[in-house]
């Protein structure tokens, strides 16, 4: 399944090949570097899922993800010890992460997931312990925790931007611990700047700059030329080995009669492209195709022209003459002699754009080839940088803005973008271009070194395309997709590997009896904590333990389940394509909240049947059941982890045939 | 009982001449000139179709909101005689003599000018000065965006409207709880606040923000009630059973209750009727209703039926064969089963009616008594025109190479064995017999041999011979991920096979369904499937040249030209009055940084101000802030189109604010400062009023005057 994914990326990083991921870097570094440690050499295609690994070295990555994934369940265990100073809560939140059969499934492979939850957790653990160290500041162990919980920050935002949720929770956290700080009036204002210093520099300094090096290395690793180019700008490219803008030398500036290729600003956008076919009947006129092609090919070559004079302006000893910001310009297509042309016909696909046609013959058109050239922020009179400049082509006649809409043409269109005139005058990267190759003998040429970007800029750019190729993950129609409100029900898991009958099967899918029981709790958290919260703003005198009941699950619990809502709410806000195993930290913290509540709601009905005996009995044979049910269940669910063969569920001959308890489940 | 005659009825009425002068001009302000222009402005071409269809009682469904502001618009409309004969197509489009312009718009500009006096007593009821208060009112009078607005057939001037009024009436009844609670006003106050928030909600669902604010604030306040050793538990559930009531109860009862008048109102069949399901078409008069009515509820073996797939996107649709074969081979290379094409066709036609087999049986017709055929049982679908049986296999599907191909299997040239059993699953079953209804049972069929389910997909884009363009693709999907409606179907029109002849049969299809049954849906069924419809449907995603983004509004780096005379220089445009913004972005930030401020050193023990200033200023925050903040920051996550005219709400609020932290301030600044500051305002006031009202028209160089940022898009006519 998504080994494809992620253990290919790994393969990059020893190929040192640049790629391009929606996600940050660090994991597949985590990935890359583990399967370097153990002897893999990055020769495994990682074509589809099903495929066998052969007598290629897999087992380091695997191990590893496996190792942080198991490294949860201590993590869980020390959080709620410390959050709830109770051994039996703690155990039972152990319970549950090791024997629910989707961490388990989730951790075995060659993930992201299990490396996220792994610094998640660490965070959590970190402010824990920093929290309860909160008696003894700038101690040796509480400037441990917090510069921990820093580390951890990083890494959980280099792994995945979802771990923007665990800073989220630790900031509010923080933002509380500094609230009461300063409320505590025999802390002088010295020493609270002093706790505030050591915060930013723990908790915000430190993860940046560890992140801002995360970065760093991944950039320097990779600088070869790979799949991932073409998502980035033309400066960009120029600094990858074997890359073709990789120490090139072009003139600097654009001028009449030069030959040159123009790239759309917006993500992945292709070059301005026309070819000898014409747009079929019925599609606005019936004259050459001008489209957006991703590959570079020479009918990406376009001539610039003066509007009004048509001189053959390569004769060597004509001057030199640049183009300027406000010029109108003739763009002539180096194969075909067609000049770019627009109309007041509907564009192929856009219907309220205008179709951009390649007309005239041999550089003869009429006034509907003319366009403006602006640089964007440049003024009148100003000369047009190639690679840096941002270009904007305006059509003289209708006062449209030339752009790439992003839509792919059908089959006549030789299924590249389309391209078209638009008049809606928005500053989107869909209108703007700018000039990568140019030829022109006449002028001196330069080395691109000059354009290197400087690393705040790269760092800048892969962000912006991160961000945008996030929410470019778009669900199709009619496609049946996850929905965040599936998740707590475990309505539905994932196919890890394996369809058939024949298969290994391999399925993910959270224990069933666990979820549930933590579905539960939520709701039962909800109304102790409204409970508790109630009695004690009515003022009733609680003993000394109940008191201290209270504050677990006020305290405790509240900063659990926090997390939990902090990790679980945005999906709903997303609009990108989700899946099922991004619920799993939200999982981790509800899994805890569950060994936090029954443990106090325990030890509460154990306080109520007041006799000692019974309530000993009563707390202990609660507790043993909740365990031996975990247990149970993971008996009967274990083989969606561990793989199944043979027939599927839906086949009462099955071993899993009473196990399907709901349809939606396909295993 | 006699009272009366010993002590005489006393009226004593006081009057508040500011409220009443200030309720005049909004009055004047708003109505002045309200049915000019005499043409179609802006989204009135929008909001008109609706009225015109509600004067015409038919349905439609609109995902912009919910029907309660589209009605008051229409009540606008009846009172005014309109017979709903108007073409809304082209704004600017002159209005015949048959519209009442004035009336269309006046309830808008009512709303609008009501929001003048509302604001001076927000500000009286949040215990701030009746200076203060009259300079918020004059504010909103003066703030040239919210005339405009309120001046046409438009719905944002309503739903502050609605948001003030239930501001208002929760501080009346806030203020009252101190001394008087469980009194007649105390009541009405409250009862209030529950009205006004279900008719902003039911205007625009922008009007849910206001009310989840006002729910949180009534919350807050609450929970300082339950802190209060004072009051009993009895008296506490008391409380909190009133406000659920008035709050909630009540809100979700009137939101219902705009549904039902909506559905009472419109019951002709219209332009929207195909993205409601068949039942909820047959239960409107005319269309799908004409055909269904009548004809038999159970499908047995040897029925005739059409077949409509639920999901109704891209369109509806209905399963459809005909005589045409798939390519030998497609365009790029891959092989098909070169049978009978079976797609999903957008559009009535003989070929979309098929005859529901009992496999073991050779006969087409129904049997006497009928066998109807129930969840679980196992059909055969034959293709009433061509006889031929519903067929998948495992090729590939023509557009989707993962799922199977679905034919119709025809007998000659065939290397694969047929596979034409098909079992019937009612997804909306209540029991595991269940029958097979016509319209109402929705039907998954799920292929016996592969287990495949009979899907609708994406447009069919290539050639199909003589079928092309716009039709659907079907086919039997393998990996069945749960529940989409493309994969269920449902019975439209149905009648019971007689002739067993084909030649017979084919006439029988060709003649239209007549028999004798009717049913009807409830109206919560026929309410969750329109309100789902209305948070589900989306429109395409639409460039508009106005459209803008949130963060441009703060600044007012955009317009919208509502109009454009069609000779003169004489527009409006949506446009603020530019003083006001600015200062209202200022009391903003300066209320926001004072707040901190005092909240840092009351948390150190030291207080700037009196406790009972400081819980004014906190409370007066929390509304206006509050009220910006839940209207403004969630644009910034939304998906849609949006326009300046959705910051107007939050706008208001913020202007509210002005003079609340104007008094705060005033001990430091002297009050000349404050009227040149007031002037200013009504200058620019009167500078942008011509393109507020439309009138007087201006010349060129008048108009390039007004543009006084770039980025503002003043038509100007080339000469």
């Amino acid at each position: 399944w998504d080994e494809t994914h992620f253990g290919k990326m790994g393969s990059y990083y020893i190929n040192r090949t640049f790629f391009f991921d929606v996600h940050p870097p660090l994991g597949k570094m985590l990935i890359g570097l583990a399967g370097y440690l153990s002897g893999y050499d990055g020769t495994f295609p990682f074509q589809k899922p099903g495929d066998r690994y052969e007598q290629h070295n897999y087992v380091g990555m695997r191990g590893f993800c496996a190792f942080l994934g198991s490294c949860l369940v201590p993590f869980a265990y020390l959080t709620v010890l410390e959050l709830s100073r109770s051994l039996p809560a703690a155990l039972l939140t152990a319970f549950i992460l090791i024997f629910d059969t989707g961490c388990i499934t989730l951790s075995q492979y060659i993930l992201l997931d299990p490396i996220l939850m792994f610094f998640l957790m660490g965070a959590v653990l970190c402010m824990v312990k920093c929290n309860s160290c909160a008696d003894r500041p700038f101690s040796a162990s509480w400037w441990f925790w917090l510069c921990l919980t820093g580390v951890n920050l990083a890494g959980a935002m280099g792994v995945k931007f979802v771990g923007l949720f665990v800073v989220l929770l630790v900031g509010l956290n923080t933002i509380c611990d500094l609230w009461d700080l300063l409320g505590d009036l025999s802390l002088s204002l010295v020493m609270f700047g002093k706790h505030l210093l050591a915060r930013v520099l723990c908790l915000i300094l430190l993860p940046l700059t560890l992140y801002t090096a995360m970065f760093a290395v991944h950039f320097t690793v990779l600088n070869k030329s790979g799949p991932g180019d073409g998502f980035f700008s033309s400066a960009f490219q120029s600094q990858l080995i074997g890359n073709n803008l990789h120490n090139v030398s072009i003139p600097e500036y654009l001028a009449y009669g030069s030959v040159v290729t123009m790239k759309n600003l917006r993500m992945a956008g292709g070059y301005l492209h026309s070819h000898w076919h014409l747009y079929p009947e019925g599609i606005g006129a019936r004259q050459q195709q001008v489209t957006a092609y991703l590959h570079k090919d020479l009918n990406n070559l376009w001539i610039i022209k003066k509007h009004d004079l048509d001189t053959d302006l390569s004769d060597p000893s004509s001057p030199v003459e640049f183009v300027r910001h406000g010029d109108i310009i003739r763009l002539e297509h180096k194969e075909t002699c067609r000049n770019l042309h627009s109309h007041q016909h509907e564009a192929p696909l856009t219907r309220k754009h205008f179709q951009v046609t390649g007309y005239g013959i041999n550089g003869t058109g009429d006034s509907n080839d003319f366009w403006r050239i602006e640089v964007v922020g440049g003024k009148a009179g100003k000369l047009i940088k190639v690679l840096r400049s941002q270009v904007r082509l305006t059509h003289v006649a209708t006062g449209c803005i030339l752009g790439s809409s992003g839509k792919t043409l059908p089959k006549w269109g030789w299924e590249q973008v389309e391209v078209t005139c638009t008049p809606y005058l928005k500053e989107t990267p869909n209108s703007l271009w700018n000039f990568e190759d140019h030829i022109n003998p006449k002028l001196p040429n330069i080395s691109l070194d000059v354009l290197k970007p400087s690393f705040a800029e790269i760092l800048l750019e892969s962000h912006m395309v991160m961000i945008r190729g996030n929410s470019g993950l778009k669900p199709k129609d009619n496609e049946v997709t996850s929905k965040p409100w599936h998740w707590p029900i475990n309505y539905q898991g994932l196919r890890f590997s394996g369809v058939n009958e024949t298969d290994y099967r391999v399925y993910l899918l959270g224990n069933p009896v666990i979820w549930w029981l933590n579905l539960v709790t939520i709701g039962l958290y909800l109304l102790m904590a409204v409970s508790t919260a109630v009695t004690l703003k009515r003022g009733v005198q609680l003993t000394s333990e109940l008191k201290e009941l209270s504050r677990v699950v006020l305290c405790g619990g509240g900063q659990i389940t926090l997390g939990w809502l902090l990790h679980y709410l945005p999906f709903f806000l997303m609009g990108r394509v989700l899946y099922f195993h991004h619920y799993f930290p939200a999982m981790l913290f509800s899994s805890m909240l569950t060994g936090i509540t029954w443990d106090t709601l325990l030890k509460f009905c154990a306080r109520v049947l007041s006799p000692r005996i019974t309530a000993r009995k009563v707390y202990g044979g609660g507790f043993l059941a909740l365990v031996l049910l975990i247990i149970y269940s993971f008996y009967l669910f274990h083989p969606l982890s561990y793989g199944m063969i043979g027939p599927m569920a839906s086949d009462p001959s099955s071993p899993m045939a009473g196990l399907r308890w709901m349809d939606s489940w396909e295993f | 009982m006699l009272g009366f005659l010993k002590n005489p009825v006393v009226v004593t009425a006081e009057i508040n001449m500011n409220l009443v002068a200030l309720t005049v001009m909004g009055l004047i302000s708003r109505l002045w000139g309200l049915s000019y222009p005499q043409a179609v402005v802006f989204d009135e071409v929008y909001y008109g179709q609706f009225v015109s269809l509600y004067m015409k009682r038919i349905f439609f469904v609109d995902d912009s909101g919910p029907p309660f502001g589209h009605m008051l618009l229409a009540l606008g409309g009846y009172l005014g005689g309109f017979d709903g004969n108007f073409l809304w197509n082209r704004i600017g489009a002159e209005y015949s003599a048959n519209v009442p312009v004035q009336s269309l718009r006046l309830l808008p500009a009512l709303a609008g000018a009501l929001c003048v006096p509302l604001a001076y007593q927000i500000l009286v009821e949040l215990q701030f000065s009746h200076c203060a208060a009259l300079g918020a009112a004059l504010l909103i009078l003066l703030e040239n965006s919210l005339i405009t607005q309120s001046r046409f057939m438009l719905l944002e001037s309503i739903l502050i409207f609605f948001i003030l009024l239930a501001v208002l009436s929760y501080l009346k009844f806030y203020n009252l709880q101190r001394h008087s609670f469980f009194s007649g006003s105390w009541w009405f106050w409250l009862l209030l606040t529950g009205v006004a928030c279900s008719c902003a909600v039911g205007v625009k669902y922008m009007g849910l923000f206001t009310y989840i604010l006002l729910l949180a604030i009534a919350g807050l306040h609450f929970w300082q009630m339950i802190g209060d050793q004072n009051l009993s538990n009895v008296s506490l559930i008391c409380h909190f059973l009133a406000r659920g009531l008035a709050l909630i109860i009540i809100p979700v009862a009137m939101y219902l209750s705009f549904f039902y008048v909506h559905l009472t109102l419109l019951y002709r069949s219209g332009p929207h009727d195909q993205i409601m399901t068949s039942a909820f078409q047959a239960s409107l008069e005319g269309g799908l209703a004409r055909i269904t009515q009548g004809q038999p509820l159970e499908v047995a073996y040897g029925s005739q039926i059409t077949l409509r797939n639920v999901l109704g996107k891209p369109m509806q649709c209905w399963l459809h064969s005909h005589t045409n074969t798939y390519p030998i081979r497609y365009e790029n290379g891959r092989g098909s089963s070169h049978q009978q094409q079976v797609t999903c066709y957008p559009f009535k036609d003989v070929n979309n009616w098929w005859i529901v087999k009992d496999p073991g049986m050779q006969q087409l017709v129904v049997s006497n008594p009928p066998r109807p055929v129930r969840h679980g049982h196992i059909v055969q679908l034959v293709h009433g025109i061509t006889t031929r049986y519903l067929n998948t296999h495992d090729v590939a599907a023509p557009l989707s190479p993962h799922s199977q191909e679905v034919s119709c299997y025809i007998d000659y040239n065939i290397s694969m064995p047929a596979q034409n059993l098909w079992r019937v699953e009612i997804v909306n079953r209540e029991s595991d017999t269940d029958v097979w209804k016509t319209i109402l049972s929705e039907v998954r069929f799920v292929h016996v041999n592969t287990s495949a389910v009979l899907k609708a997909g994406g447009f069919m884009n290539f050639h199909l011979e003589v079928q092309t363009g716009r039709t659907l693709e079907v086919v039997g999907e393998k990996l069945s991920k749960g529940y989409h409606q493309s994969m269920v179907w449902n019975v439209e029109e149905h009648r019971y096979g007689k002739s067993q002849e084909q030649k017979e049969r084919e006439v029988e299809l060709h003649s239209p369904t007549q028999m004798d049954i009717s049913k009807n849906l409830s109206f919560m069924a026929k309410f969750t499937e329109l309100q789902w419809k209305i948070l589900t449907l989306k429109n395409e995603d639409t460039e508009h040249k106005y459209s803008s983004s949130a963060l441009d509004w703060i600044t007012m780096d955009t317009n919208i030209a509502y109009w454009l005379h069609p000779t003169s220089g004489a527009q409006i445009h949506l446009l603020g009055n530019v003083v006001t913004w600015a200062s209202a972005n200022v009391a903003a930030v300066v209320y926001m940084c004072l707040s901190l401020w005092y909240l840092i050193r009351r948390r150190r023990r030291i207080y700037d101000i009196p406790e009972g200033k400081w819980q004014r200023w906190v409370s007066a925050g929390g509304i206006c802030v509050g009220g910006w903040a839940v209207n403004y920051l969630p644009f910034f996550v939304m998906e849609k189109t949006l326009f300046l005219y959705h910051y107007l709400p939050a706008l208001t609020f913020q202007i509210l604010l002005i003079p609340i932290v104007l008094q705060h301030l005033s001990d430091h600044l002297c009050s000349a400062l404050t009227v040149a500051w007031f002037s200013s305002v009504y200058l620019v006031y009167c500078t942008f009023s011509p393109v507020t009202y439309g009138k007087p028209s201006l010349s060129v160089a008048e108009l390039k005057q007004l543009r006084w940022k770039d980025s503002w898009n003043i038509l100007i006519r080339k000469q």
